[in-house]
Protein backbone atom coordinates (compact mmCIF):
# COMPACT_ATOMS: atom_id res chain seq x y z
CA UNK A 1 0.00 0.00 0.00
CA UNK A 2 2.49 2.61 1.05
CA UNK A 3 5.31 3.57 -1.20
CA UNK A 4 8.83 3.38 0.15
CA UNK A 5 9.80 6.59 1.90
CA UNK A 6 12.55 8.34 0.05
CA UNK A 7 15.39 10.19 1.73
CA UNK A 8 14.67 13.82 2.41
CA UNK A 9 17.26 15.03 -0.07
CA UNK A 10 15.55 13.15 -2.89
CA UNK A 11 12.04 14.25 -2.02
CA UNK A 12 13.15 17.84 -1.78
CA UNK A 13 13.70 18.07 -5.53
CA UNK A 14 11.42 16.95 -8.33
CA UNK A 15 9.12 14.01 -7.68
CA UNK A 16 10.79 10.70 -8.25
CA UNK A 17 9.77 8.87 -11.37
CA UNK A 18 10.88 5.76 -13.11
CA UNK A 19 13.58 6.12 -15.71
CA UNK A 20 16.00 8.86 -16.47
CA UNK A 21 16.05 12.19 -14.67
CA UNK A 22 14.71 15.05 -16.74
CA UNK A 23 18.14 16.67 -17.14
CA UNK A 24 19.45 13.53 -18.82
CA UNK A 25 16.38 13.33 -21.05
CA UNK A 26 16.88 16.93 -22.14
CA UNK A 27 20.59 16.34 -22.69
CA UNK A 28 19.88 13.35 -24.94
CA UNK A 29 17.31 15.30 -26.95
CA UNK A 30 19.77 18.20 -27.19
CA UNK A 31 22.52 15.88 -28.39
CA UNK A 32 20.27 14.32 -31.03
CA UNK A 33 19.13 17.74 -32.21
CA UNK A 34 22.73 18.96 -32.51
CA UNK A 35 23.72 15.78 -34.35
CA UNK A 36 20.81 16.14 -36.80
CA UNK A 37 21.64 19.78 -37.41
CA UNK A 38 25.35 19.07 -37.98
CA UNK A 39 24.66 16.09 -40.23
CA UNK A 40 22.26 18.16 -42.26
CA UNK A 41 24.76 21.02 -42.52
CA UNK A 42 27.99 19.21 -43.33
CA UNK A 43 27.47 15.69 -44.68
CA UNK A 44 27.40 14.76 -48.36
CA UNK A 45 28.28 18.14 -49.77
CA UNK A 46 29.03 17.84 -53.47
CA UNK A 47 30.52 20.70 -55.45
CA UNK A 48 31.01 24.15 -53.97
CA UNK A 49 31.12 23.98 -50.18
CA UNK A 50 30.29 27.67 -49.79
CA UNK A 51 27.20 27.54 -51.97
CA UNK A 52 25.81 24.42 -50.37
CA UNK A 53 26.70 25.54 -46.84
CA UNK A 54 25.06 28.92 -47.20
CA UNK A 55 21.92 27.39 -48.62
CA UNK A 56 21.77 24.76 -45.93
CA UNK A 57 22.42 27.32 -43.20
CA UNK A 58 19.42 29.37 -44.36
CA UNK A 59 17.32 26.25 -44.39
CA UNK A 60 18.48 25.25 -40.91
CA UNK A 61 17.55 28.73 -39.71
CA UNK A 62 14.09 28.27 -41.19
CA UNK A 63 13.78 24.88 -39.54
CA UNK A 64 14.80 26.30 -36.18
CA UNK A 65 12.19 29.04 -36.39
CA UNK A 66 9.46 26.68 -37.58
CA UNK A 67 10.29 24.02 -34.99
CA UNK A 68 10.34 26.62 -32.24
CA UNK A 69 7.16 28.37 -33.31
CA UNK A 70 5.11 25.21 -33.85
CA UNK A 71 6.39 23.37 -30.78
CA UNK A 72 6.09 26.22 -28.28
CA UNK A 73 2.86 27.47 -29.85
CA UNK A 74 1.24 24.05 -29.63
CA UNK A 75 2.36 23.21 -26.08
CA UNK A 76 1.12 26.57 -24.78
CA UNK A 77 -2.10 26.28 -26.78
CA UNK A 78 -2.79 22.84 -25.33
CA UNK A 79 -2.16 24.17 -21.84
CA UNK A 80 -4.57 27.08 -22.09
CA UNK A 81 -7.26 24.98 -23.79
CA UNK A 82 -6.85 22.05 -21.37
CA UNK A 83 -6.66 19.66 -24.27
CA UNK A 84 -3.73 17.57 -25.39
CA UNK A 85 -4.86 16.96 -28.95
CA UNK A 86 -5.49 20.49 -30.20
CA UNK A 87 -3.12 22.57 -32.27
CA UNK A 88 -3.34 26.30 -32.90
CA UNK A 89 -4.46 25.61 -36.47
CA UNK A 90 -7.92 24.83 -35.04
CA UNK A 91 -8.32 28.56 -34.44
CA UNK A 92 -8.22 29.16 -38.17
CA UNK A 93 -4.78 30.80 -38.23
CA UNK A 94 -3.81 28.82 -41.30
CA UNK A 95 -7.00 29.50 -43.17
CA UNK A 96 -6.49 33.24 -42.69
CA UNK A 97 -3.10 32.82 -44.36
CA UNK A 98 -4.52 30.69 -47.17
CA UNK A 99 -7.31 33.18 -47.79
CA UNK A 100 -4.85 36.08 -47.93
CA UNK A 101 -2.63 34.35 -50.49
CA UNK A 102 -5.62 33.23 -52.55
CA UNK A 103 -7.14 36.71 -52.53
CA UNK A 104 -3.84 38.21 -53.67
CA UNK A 105 -3.61 35.86 -56.64
CA UNK A 106 -7.30 36.10 -57.49
CA UNK A 107 -7.23 39.90 -57.53
CA UNK A 108 -3.78 40.71 -58.89
CA UNK A 109 -2.82 37.58 -60.82
CA UNK A 110 -0.18 34.90 -60.32
CA UNK A 111 2.84 37.18 -60.61
CA UNK A 112 1.91 39.12 -57.51
CA UNK A 113 3.18 36.57 -55.00
CA UNK A 114 6.78 36.81 -56.14
CA UNK A 115 6.67 40.59 -56.61
CA UNK A 116 5.23 41.38 -53.19
CA UNK A 117 7.48 39.07 -51.17
CA UNK A 118 9.35 41.10 -48.62
CA UNK A 119 9.23 42.76 -45.24
CA UNK A 120 6.09 44.85 -45.75
CA UNK A 121 4.13 41.78 -46.80
CA UNK A 122 5.41 39.72 -43.87
CA UNK A 123 4.50 42.45 -41.40
CA UNK A 124 1.07 43.02 -42.94
CA UNK A 125 0.40 39.31 -42.97
CA UNK A 126 1.44 38.93 -39.34
CA UNK A 127 -0.59 41.91 -38.22
CA UNK A 128 -3.65 40.53 -40.01
CA UNK A 129 -3.31 37.12 -38.40
CA UNK A 130 -2.67 38.55 -34.93
CA UNK A 131 -5.45 41.07 -35.45
CA UNK A 132 -7.84 38.28 -36.38
CA UNK A 133 -7.09 36.43 -33.13
CA UNK A 134 -7.35 39.51 -30.97
CA UNK A 135 -10.60 40.54 -32.57
CA UNK A 136 -12.09 37.12 -32.02
CA UNK A 137 -10.79 36.97 -28.50
CA UNK A 138 -11.72 40.50 -27.50
CA UNK A 139 -15.20 40.08 -28.88
CA UNK A 140 -15.82 36.80 -27.11
CA UNK A 141 -14.35 37.79 -23.79
CA UNK A 142 -16.10 41.14 -23.59
CA UNK A 143 -19.35 39.19 -23.19
CA UNK A 144 -20.27 37.55 -19.91
CA UNK A 145 -20.50 34.06 -21.30
CA UNK A 146 -17.06 34.09 -22.87
CA UNK A 147 -15.35 30.74 -22.51
CA UNK A 148 -12.40 29.15 -24.21
CA UNK A 149 -14.66 26.49 -25.73
CA UNK A 150 -16.92 29.02 -27.42
CA UNK A 151 -13.77 30.70 -28.68
CA UNK A 152 -12.49 27.44 -30.17
CA UNK A 153 -15.83 26.68 -31.75
CA UNK A 154 -16.04 30.09 -33.39
CA UNK A 155 -12.43 29.64 -34.52
CA UNK A 156 -13.30 26.33 -36.15
CA UNK A 157 -16.34 27.74 -37.91
CA UNK A 158 -14.54 30.84 -39.16
CA UNK A 159 -11.62 28.69 -40.28
CA UNK A 160 -13.99 26.53 -42.31
CA UNK A 161 -15.64 29.59 -43.80
CA UNK A 162 -12.28 31.06 -44.85
CA UNK A 163 -11.20 27.76 -46.32
CA UNK A 164 -14.42 27.39 -48.33
CA UNK A 165 -14.06 30.94 -49.61
CA UNK A 166 -10.46 30.17 -50.61
CA UNK A 167 -11.56 26.98 -52.35
CA UNK A 168 -14.18 28.88 -54.27
CA UNK A 169 -11.71 31.56 -55.36
CA UNK A 170 -9.18 28.90 -56.36
CA UNK A 171 -11.72 27.38 -58.76
CA UNK A 172 -11.86 30.69 -60.57
CA UNK A 173 -8.11 30.84 -61.15
CA UNK A 174 -6.41 29.81 -64.36
CA UNK A 175 -4.40 26.55 -64.07
CA UNK A 176 -1.05 28.34 -64.17
CA UNK A 177 -2.04 30.81 -61.49
CA UNK A 178 -3.39 27.97 -59.38
CA UNK A 179 -0.09 26.19 -59.77
CA UNK A 180 1.84 29.21 -58.49
CA UNK A 181 -0.56 29.51 -55.58
CA UNK A 182 -0.57 25.86 -54.56
CA UNK A 183 3.22 25.88 -54.31
CA UNK A 184 2.68 28.48 -51.58
CA UNK A 185 0.08 26.52 -49.73
CA UNK A 186 2.16 23.44 -49.11
CA UNK A 187 4.85 23.54 -46.50
CA UNK A 188 8.13 24.44 -48.19
CA UNK A 189 11.19 24.52 -46.02
CA UNK A 190 13.66 24.58 -48.91
CA UNK A 191 12.26 27.60 -50.68
CA UNK A 192 11.60 29.79 -47.67
CA UNK A 193 12.28 33.47 -48.14
CA UNK A 194 15.70 34.09 -46.48
CA UNK A 195 14.87 37.77 -46.00
CA UNK A 196 12.17 36.80 -43.50
CA UNK A 197 14.55 34.97 -41.20
CA UNK A 198 16.00 37.82 -39.11
CA UNK A 199 12.59 39.21 -38.20
CA UNK A 200 11.05 35.77 -37.62
CA UNK A 201 14.03 34.77 -35.49
CA UNK A 202 13.80 37.96 -33.43
CA UNK A 203 10.06 37.50 -32.88
CA UNK A 204 10.62 33.91 -31.76
CA UNK A 205 13.35 35.02 -29.40
CA UNK A 206 11.18 37.70 -27.79
CA UNK A 207 8.17 35.40 -27.53
CA UNK A 208 10.45 32.69 -26.15
CA UNK A 209 11.68 35.00 -23.38
CA UNK A 210 8.15 36.03 -22.41
CA UNK A 211 6.91 32.43 -22.39
CA UNK A 212 9.95 31.28 -20.41
CA UNK A 213 9.29 33.90 -17.75
CA UNK A 214 5.81 32.48 -17.42
CA UNK A 215 6.78 28.82 -17.34
CA UNK A 216 5.62 28.30 -13.75
CA UNK A 217 2.43 30.26 -14.33
CA UNK A 218 1.71 27.95 -17.27
CA UNK A 219 2.01 25.01 -14.88
CA UNK A 220 -0.71 26.45 -12.66
CA UNK A 221 -2.99 26.91 -15.68
CA UNK A 222 -2.96 23.11 -16.01
CA UNK A 223 -5.00 22.98 -12.80
CA UNK A 224 -7.87 24.83 -14.45
CA UNK A 225 -9.28 28.31 -14.13
CA UNK A 226 -10.45 28.17 -10.51
CA UNK A 227 -7.36 26.56 -9.04
CA UNK A 228 -5.10 28.92 -11.01
CA UNK A 229 -7.08 31.94 -9.81
CA UNK A 230 -6.85 30.67 -6.25
CA UNK A 231 -3.07 30.61 -6.65
CA UNK A 232 -3.05 34.26 -7.65
CA UNK A 233 -2.75 33.89 -11.43
CA UNK A 234 -4.82 36.43 -13.36
CA UNK A 235 -6.39 33.78 -15.56
CA UNK A 236 -8.04 35.95 -18.19
CA UNK A 237 -4.96 38.15 -18.65
CA UNK A 238 -2.68 35.14 -18.98
CA UNK A 239 -5.00 33.64 -21.58
CA UNK A 240 -5.00 36.85 -23.61
CA UNK A 241 -1.22 37.20 -23.48
CA UNK A 242 -0.70 33.56 -24.41
CA UNK A 243 -3.11 33.65 -27.36
CA UNK A 244 -1.40 36.79 -28.64
CA UNK A 245 2.00 35.11 -28.42
CA UNK A 246 0.73 31.94 -30.09
CA UNK A 247 -0.73 33.89 -33.00
CA UNK A 248 2.61 35.67 -33.43
CA UNK A 249 4.50 32.36 -33.48
CA UNK A 250 2.14 30.68 -35.91
CA UNK A 251 2.15 33.72 -38.18
CA UNK A 252 5.95 33.55 -38.36
CA UNK A 253 6.00 29.83 -39.02
CA UNK A 254 3.29 30.05 -41.67
CA UNK A 255 4.95 32.94 -43.48
CA UNK A 256 8.22 30.99 -43.65
CA UNK A 257 7.08 27.46 -44.38
CA UNK A 258 3.38 27.52 -45.18
CA UNK A 259 0.52 26.09 -43.14
CA UNK A 260 1.09 23.00 -41.01
CA UNK A 261 -1.57 21.14 -39.08
CA UNK A 262 -0.07 18.08 -37.44
CA UNK A 263 3.58 18.94 -36.96
CA UNK A 264 2.89 20.83 -33.74
CA UNK A 265 0.69 18.04 -32.45
CA UNK A 266 3.41 15.45 -33.02
CA UNK A 267 6.13 17.50 -31.33
CA UNK A 268 3.94 18.28 -28.32
CA UNK A 269 2.77 14.70 -27.92
CA UNK A 270 6.28 13.29 -28.18
CA UNK A 271 7.56 15.99 -25.84
CA UNK A 272 5.10 14.99 -23.12
CA UNK A 273 6.02 11.34 -23.53
CA UNK A 274 9.75 11.96 -23.55
CA UNK A 275 9.68 14.40 -20.62
CA UNK A 276 7.65 12.19 -18.30
CA UNK A 277 6.35 15.32 -16.59
CA UNK A 278 3.89 18.11 -17.28
CA UNK A 279 6.20 20.88 -16.12
CA UNK A 280 6.76 23.49 -18.80
CA UNK A 281 10.34 24.03 -17.70
CA UNK A 282 11.04 20.60 -19.24
CA UNK A 283 8.28 20.19 -21.83
CA UNK A 284 8.88 23.48 -23.67
CA UNK A 285 12.59 22.91 -24.47
CA UNK A 286 11.88 19.24 -25.11
CA UNK A 287 9.18 20.06 -27.67
CA UNK A 288 11.49 22.51 -29.45
CA UNK A 289 14.32 19.96 -29.58
CA UNK A 290 12.04 17.22 -30.87
CA UNK A 291 10.72 19.59 -33.52
CA UNK A 292 14.25 20.39 -34.61
CA UNK A 293 15.23 16.70 -34.69
CA UNK A 294 12.16 15.94 -36.81
CA UNK A 295 12.86 18.72 -39.30
CA UNK A 296 16.66 18.61 -39.58
CA UNK A 297 16.93 14.83 -39.22
CA UNK A 298 13.94 14.30 -41.50
CA UNK A 299 15.32 16.60 -44.17
CA UNK A 300 18.70 14.87 -44.00
CA UNK A 301 17.09 11.47 -44.47
CA UNK A 302 14.77 12.70 -47.22
CA UNK A 303 17.63 14.29 -49.16
CA UNK A 304 20.22 11.58 -48.91
CA UNK A 305 18.24 8.37 -48.49
CA UNK A 306 15.06 8.94 -50.46
CA UNK A 307 16.31 11.69 -52.80
CA UNK A 308 13.08 13.61 -52.26
CA UNK A 309 14.22 16.81 -50.59
CA UNK A 310 11.10 18.84 -51.27
CA UNK A 311 8.72 16.38 -49.68
CA UNK A 312 9.58 16.67 -45.97
CA UNK A 313 6.64 18.77 -44.80
CA UNK A 314 4.22 16.63 -46.78
CA UNK A 315 5.62 13.49 -45.18
CA UNK A 316 5.55 15.03 -41.70
CA UNK A 317 1.96 16.13 -42.16
CA UNK A 318 1.00 12.70 -43.45
CA UNK A 319 2.74 10.80 -40.65
CA UNK A 320 1.53 13.37 -38.11
CA UNK A 321 -2.04 12.91 -39.27
CA UNK A 322 -1.67 9.14 -39.03
CA UNK A 323 -0.26 9.39 -35.50
CA UNK A 324 -3.05 11.79 -34.59
CA UNK A 325 -5.69 9.30 -35.76
CA UNK A 326 -3.96 6.39 -34.02
CA UNK A 327 -3.76 8.41 -30.81
CA UNK A 328 -7.44 9.30 -31.03
CA UNK A 329 -8.51 5.73 -31.67
CA UNK A 330 -6.34 4.37 -28.88
CA UNK A 331 -7.60 6.91 -26.37
CA UNK A 332 -11.14 6.48 -27.66
CA UNK A 333 -12.10 9.96 -26.50
CA UNK A 334 -11.39 13.60 -27.12
CA UNK B 1 -12.39 39.57 9.13
CA UNK B 2 -14.36 38.81 6.00
CA UNK B 3 -16.90 41.51 5.22
CA UNK B 4 -19.32 41.33 2.31
CA UNK B 5 -21.60 44.22 1.50
CA UNK B 6 -24.70 44.18 -0.70
CA UNK B 7 -23.53 41.18 -2.68
CA UNK B 8 -25.86 40.40 -5.52
CA UNK B 9 -25.49 37.86 -8.30
CA UNK B 10 -27.86 37.67 -11.21
CA UNK B 11 -27.82 35.80 -14.50
CA UNK B 12 -29.87 38.01 -16.76
CA UNK B 13 -33.16 38.47 -14.92
CA UNK B 14 -32.60 35.59 -12.52
CA UNK B 15 -31.28 36.75 -9.18
CA UNK B 16 -29.57 33.76 -7.58
CA UNK B 17 -28.11 35.58 -4.62
CA UNK B 18 -28.75 38.64 -2.56
CA UNK B 19 -28.42 41.33 -1.93
CA UNK B 20 -26.71 39.96 1.17
CA UNK B 21 -24.37 41.59 3.65
CA UNK B 22 -22.53 40.12 6.57
CA UNK B 23 -19.32 39.53 8.46
CA UNK B 24 -17.32 36.47 9.27
CA UNK B 25 -14.93 37.22 12.14
CA UNK B 26 -11.32 36.02 12.00
CA UNK B 27 -10.55 32.72 13.68
CA UNK B 28 -12.56 29.59 14.21
CA UNK B 29 -14.78 27.59 11.89
CA UNK B 30 -17.84 29.03 10.19
CA UNK B 31 -20.27 26.79 8.33
CA UNK B 32 -22.57 27.85 5.51
CA UNK B 33 -25.71 25.73 5.47
CA UNK B 34 -28.96 25.80 3.56
CA UNK B 35 -31.10 23.87 1.11
CA UNK B 36 -30.03 23.22 -2.49
CA UNK B 37 -30.00 26.32 -4.62
CA UNK B 38 -29.88 28.66 -1.62
CA UNK B 39 -26.77 30.40 -2.98
CA UNK B 40 -24.16 28.93 -0.63
CA UNK B 41 -21.66 28.07 -3.34
CA UNK B 42 -22.32 31.33 -5.14
CA UNK B 43 -21.59 33.32 -1.99
CA UNK B 44 -18.47 31.31 -1.21
CA UNK B 45 -17.03 31.59 -4.73
CA UNK B 46 -17.72 35.33 -4.75
CA UNK B 47 -15.93 35.76 -1.40
CA UNK B 48 -13.10 33.66 -2.83
CA UNK B 49 -13.09 35.89 -5.98
CA UNK B 50 -13.61 32.94 -8.35
CA UNK B 51 -16.85 34.59 -9.46
CA UNK B 52 -17.62 38.27 -9.93
CA UNK B 53 -20.68 39.59 -8.13
CA UNK B 54 -23.16 41.54 -10.24
CA UNK B 55 -22.82 44.22 -7.59
CA UNK B 56 -21.38 44.59 -4.11
CA UNK B 57 -17.95 44.31 -2.53
CA UNK B 58 -16.02 41.77 -0.50
CA UNK B 59 -13.12 42.73 1.75
CA UNK B 60 -10.88 40.32 3.62
CA UNK B 61 -8.73 42.01 6.26
CA UNK B 62 -9.42 45.26 4.42
CA UNK B 63 -8.34 43.86 1.04
CA UNK B 64 -10.95 44.23 -1.72
CA UNK B 65 -10.67 40.75 -3.20
CA UNK B 66 -12.10 41.67 -6.60
CA UNK B 67 -9.91 44.76 -7.07
CA UNK B 68 -6.64 43.89 -5.35
CA UNK B 69 -3.75 42.17 -7.10
CA UNK B 70 -4.57 38.50 -7.52
CA UNK B 71 -1.26 37.49 -5.99
CA UNK B 72 -1.91 39.52 -2.82
CA UNK B 73 -5.35 37.96 -2.46
CA UNK B 74 -3.81 34.51 -2.90
CA UNK B 75 -1.61 35.12 0.13
CA UNK B 76 -4.60 36.10 2.25
CA UNK B 77 -7.26 33.58 1.32
CA UNK B 78 -7.41 30.24 -0.41
CA UNK B 79 -10.48 28.57 -1.83
CA UNK B 80 -11.16 25.01 -2.86
CA UNK B 81 -13.99 24.12 -5.20
CA UNK B 82 -16.03 20.98 -4.99
CA UNK B 83 -14.91 19.54 -8.27
CA UNK B 84 -11.39 19.78 -9.59
CA UNK B 85 -10.41 18.78 -13.07
CA UNK B 86 -6.73 18.86 -13.94
CA UNK B 87 -5.20 18.47 -17.39
CA UNK B 88 -1.93 17.27 -15.96
CA UNK B 89 -1.37 14.02 -14.14
CA UNK B 90 0.22 15.17 -10.90
CA UNK B 91 1.41 13.49 -7.74
CA UNK B 92 0.16 14.46 -4.29
CA UNK B 93 3.43 16.24 -3.53
CA UNK B 94 3.36 18.15 -6.80
CA UNK B 95 -0.21 19.22 -6.11
CA UNK B 96 0.64 20.40 -2.61
CA UNK B 97 3.71 22.22 -3.99
CA UNK B 98 1.39 24.28 -6.19
CA UNK B 99 0.03 25.74 -2.95
CA UNK B 100 3.33 27.60 -2.52
CA UNK B 101 2.96 29.38 -5.87
CA UNK B 102 1.61 32.67 -4.45
CA UNK B 103 4.71 32.96 -2.26
CA UNK B 104 7.53 31.76 -4.46
CA UNK B 105 6.06 32.02 -7.98
CA UNK B 106 7.20 28.48 -8.77
CA UNK B 107 10.79 28.51 -7.50
CA UNK B 108 10.56 26.53 -4.30
CA UNK B 109 12.75 27.71 -1.42
CA UNK B 110 13.74 25.74 1.68
CA UNK B 111 10.95 27.47 3.54
CA UNK B 112 8.46 26.37 0.88
CA UNK B 113 9.59 22.77 1.18
CA UNK B 114 9.09 22.95 4.95
CA UNK B 115 5.55 24.25 4.43
CA UNK B 116 4.84 21.45 1.94
CA UNK B 117 6.12 18.80 4.37
CA UNK B 118 4.07 20.32 7.19
CA UNK B 119 0.90 20.30 5.11
CA UNK B 120 1.49 16.68 4.05
CA UNK B 121 2.11 15.66 7.67
CA UNK B 122 -0.88 17.58 8.93
CA UNK B 123 -3.19 15.54 6.69
CA UNK B 124 -1.21 12.31 7.12
CA UNK B 125 -0.26 12.17 3.45
CA UNK B 126 3.46 11.44 3.96
CA UNK B 127 3.23 7.88 2.69
CA UNK B 128 1.09 8.84 -0.28
CA UNK B 129 3.08 11.85 -1.44
CA UNK B 130 4.50 10.25 -4.57
CA UNK B 131 1.24 8.70 -5.70
CA UNK B 132 -0.62 10.18 -8.62
CA UNK B 133 -4.00 11.70 -7.82
CA UNK B 134 -5.80 9.18 -10.02
CA UNK B 135 -4.33 6.38 -7.91
CA UNK B 136 -6.04 7.65 -4.76
CA UNK B 137 -9.44 7.01 -3.25
CA UNK B 138 -11.95 9.85 -3.07
CA UNK B 139 -11.14 10.52 0.56
CA UNK B 140 -7.39 10.59 0.01
CA UNK B 141 -7.77 12.89 -2.95
CA UNK B 142 -9.92 15.27 -0.94
CA UNK B 143 -7.22 15.33 1.72
CA UNK B 144 -4.61 16.12 -0.92
CA UNK B 145 -6.64 19.12 -2.13
CA UNK B 146 -7.01 20.38 1.43
CA UNK B 147 -3.26 19.93 1.94
CA UNK B 148 -2.69 22.16 -1.08
CA UNK B 149 -4.74 25.02 0.36
CA UNK B 150 -3.07 24.55 3.76
CA UNK B 151 0.37 24.74 2.12
CA UNK B 152 -0.77 28.03 0.65
CA UNK B 153 -0.60 29.20 4.28
CA UNK B 154 -3.34 31.82 4.12
CA UNK B 155 -5.19 33.14 7.15
CA UNK B 156 -8.52 32.37 5.50
CA UNK B 157 -9.43 29.01 4.02
CA UNK B 158 -12.70 28.60 2.11
CA UNK B 159 -13.94 25.11 1.26
CA UNK B 160 -16.92 24.18 -0.89
CA UNK B 161 -18.35 20.94 0.50
CA UNK B 162 -15.15 19.26 1.65
CA UNK B 163 -17.23 16.29 2.84
CA UNK B 164 -18.57 15.60 -0.64
CA UNK B 165 -18.07 11.90 -1.50
CA UNK B 166 -16.63 11.06 1.90
CA UNK B 167 -17.94 8.24 4.04
CA UNK B 168 -18.63 8.57 7.78
CA UNK B 169 -15.13 7.81 8.93
CA UNK B 170 -13.46 10.14 6.46
CA UNK B 171 -16.00 12.88 7.06
CA UNK B 172 -15.27 12.82 10.78
CA UNK B 173 -11.54 12.86 10.12
CA UNK B 174 -11.78 15.71 7.65
CA UNK B 175 -13.84 17.82 10.02
CA UNK B 176 -11.55 17.22 12.96
CA UNK B 177 -8.55 18.08 10.79
CA UNK B 178 -10.19 21.33 9.76
CA UNK B 179 -11.01 22.02 13.41
CA UNK B 180 -7.36 21.41 14.25
CA UNK B 181 -6.30 23.77 11.44
CA UNK B 182 -8.41 26.47 13.06
CA UNK B 183 -7.26 25.73 16.63
CA UNK B 184 -3.61 24.86 16.12
CA UNK B 185 -2.70 26.85 13.01
CA UNK B 186 -4.95 29.83 13.71
CA UNK B 187 -6.78 29.60 10.38
CA UNK B 188 -10.19 31.06 9.71
CA UNK B 189 -12.07 28.21 8.06
CA UNK B 190 -15.29 28.85 6.15
CA UNK B 191 -16.97 25.83 4.68
CA UNK B 192 -20.18 24.61 3.13
CA UNK B 193 -21.62 21.56 4.88
CA UNK B 194 -24.77 19.68 4.07
CA UNK B 195 -25.09 17.77 7.31
CA UNK B 196 -26.27 20.22 9.94
CA UNK B 197 -24.98 17.98 12.75
CA UNK B 198 -21.45 18.07 11.36
CA UNK B 199 -21.76 21.84 11.19
CA UNK B 200 -22.99 21.96 14.79
CA UNK B 201 -20.30 19.66 16.14
CA UNK B 202 -17.27 21.28 14.56
CA UNK B 203 -18.08 24.95 13.95
CA UNK B 204 -18.24 28.07 16.05
CA UNK B 205 -20.78 29.87 13.89
CA UNK B 206 -23.39 28.91 11.35
CA UNK B 207 -24.69 31.05 8.53
CA UNK B 208 -27.90 29.73 7.02
CA UNK B 209 -28.96 30.76 3.53
CA UNK B 210 -32.31 30.29 1.90
CA UNK B 211 -33.56 31.55 -1.47
CA UNK B 212 -30.46 33.67 -2.00
CA UNK B 213 -30.80 35.47 1.33
CA UNK B 214 -29.20 35.00 4.72
CA UNK B 215 -32.02 33.38 6.72
CA UNK B 216 -30.15 33.28 10.01
CA UNK B 217 -26.61 33.74 11.23
CA UNK B 218 -25.45 33.13 14.77
CA UNK B 219 -23.46 30.93 17.13
CA UNK B 220 -24.06 27.21 16.99
CA UNK B 221 -26.15 27.17 20.16
CA UNK B 222 -28.44 29.89 18.91
CA UNK B 223 -28.84 28.23 15.52
CA UNK B 224 -29.50 24.71 16.74
CA UNK B 225 -33.14 25.29 17.57
CA UNK B 226 -36.04 23.45 16.03
CA UNK B 227 -37.91 26.55 14.85
CA UNK B 228 -34.81 28.12 13.24
CA UNK B 229 -33.75 24.98 11.37
CA UNK B 230 -37.28 24.00 10.32
CA UNK B 231 -37.67 27.45 8.81
CA UNK B 232 -34.29 27.42 7.04
CA UNK B 233 -34.59 23.95 5.54
CA UNK B 234 -38.34 24.11 5.00
CA UNK B 235 -38.73 20.71 6.60
CA UNK B 236 -39.66 19.63 10.16
CA UNK B 237 -36.54 19.37 12.33
CA UNK B 238 -36.45 18.19 15.93
CA UNK B 239 -33.60 18.92 18.31
CA UNK B 240 -32.47 16.29 20.81
CA UNK B 241 -29.73 16.49 23.37
CA UNK B 242 -27.20 13.73 22.74
CA UNK B 243 -24.30 13.68 25.20
CA UNK B 244 -25.02 17.31 26.00
CA UNK B 245 -24.82 18.31 22.33
CA UNK B 246 -27.83 19.57 20.43
CA UNK B 247 -28.46 17.21 17.55
CA UNK B 248 -30.92 17.68 14.73
CA UNK B 249 -33.21 14.84 13.71
CA UNK B 250 -34.98 15.34 10.43
CA UNK B 251 -35.36 11.96 8.80
CA UNK B 252 -39.16 11.86 8.95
Amino acid sequence: MSEKRLPAAATATAPIRKGLPVAARLAIAGGLAAASALAFLFLFIEGSFEFAFERRLTMLGTMTVVAFAQAVGTVVFQTITHNRILTPSIMGFDSVYILMQTLLVAVFGGGVLAVTDGMPKLITQTLLMVGFTMLLFGWLFSGRKGSIHVLLLVGVVLGLAFRSLSDFLQRLLSPSEYDVLSARLFGRLSSAEPGYLPLAGAVCLIVGVVVWQRRYRLDTLLLGRDAATNLGVAHKRELTVMLLLISLLIAMSTALAGPMTFFGFVTAMLAYQMSGTHRHIVVLPMAFLIGLITLAGGQFVMEHVFYASGMLTVVIEFLGGAIFLAHLLRKGTL
Amino acid sequence: MIEFTDIRKAYGEDVVLGPVSGRIPAGGVTSLVGPNGAGKSTLLTIIGRLAEPTSGTVTVDGLDVHRAKSQDVARTLSILRQENHFTARVTVRELVSFGRFPHSRGRLTKQDLAHIDDALDFLHLGDLQHRYLDQLSGGQRQRAYVAMVLAQDTRYVLLDEPLNNLDMKHSVRMMSQLRRAADELGKTVVLIVHDINFAATYSDRIIALRDGRIAASDTVDAMMRAEVLSEVFDTPVQIHEVDGKRTAVYYR
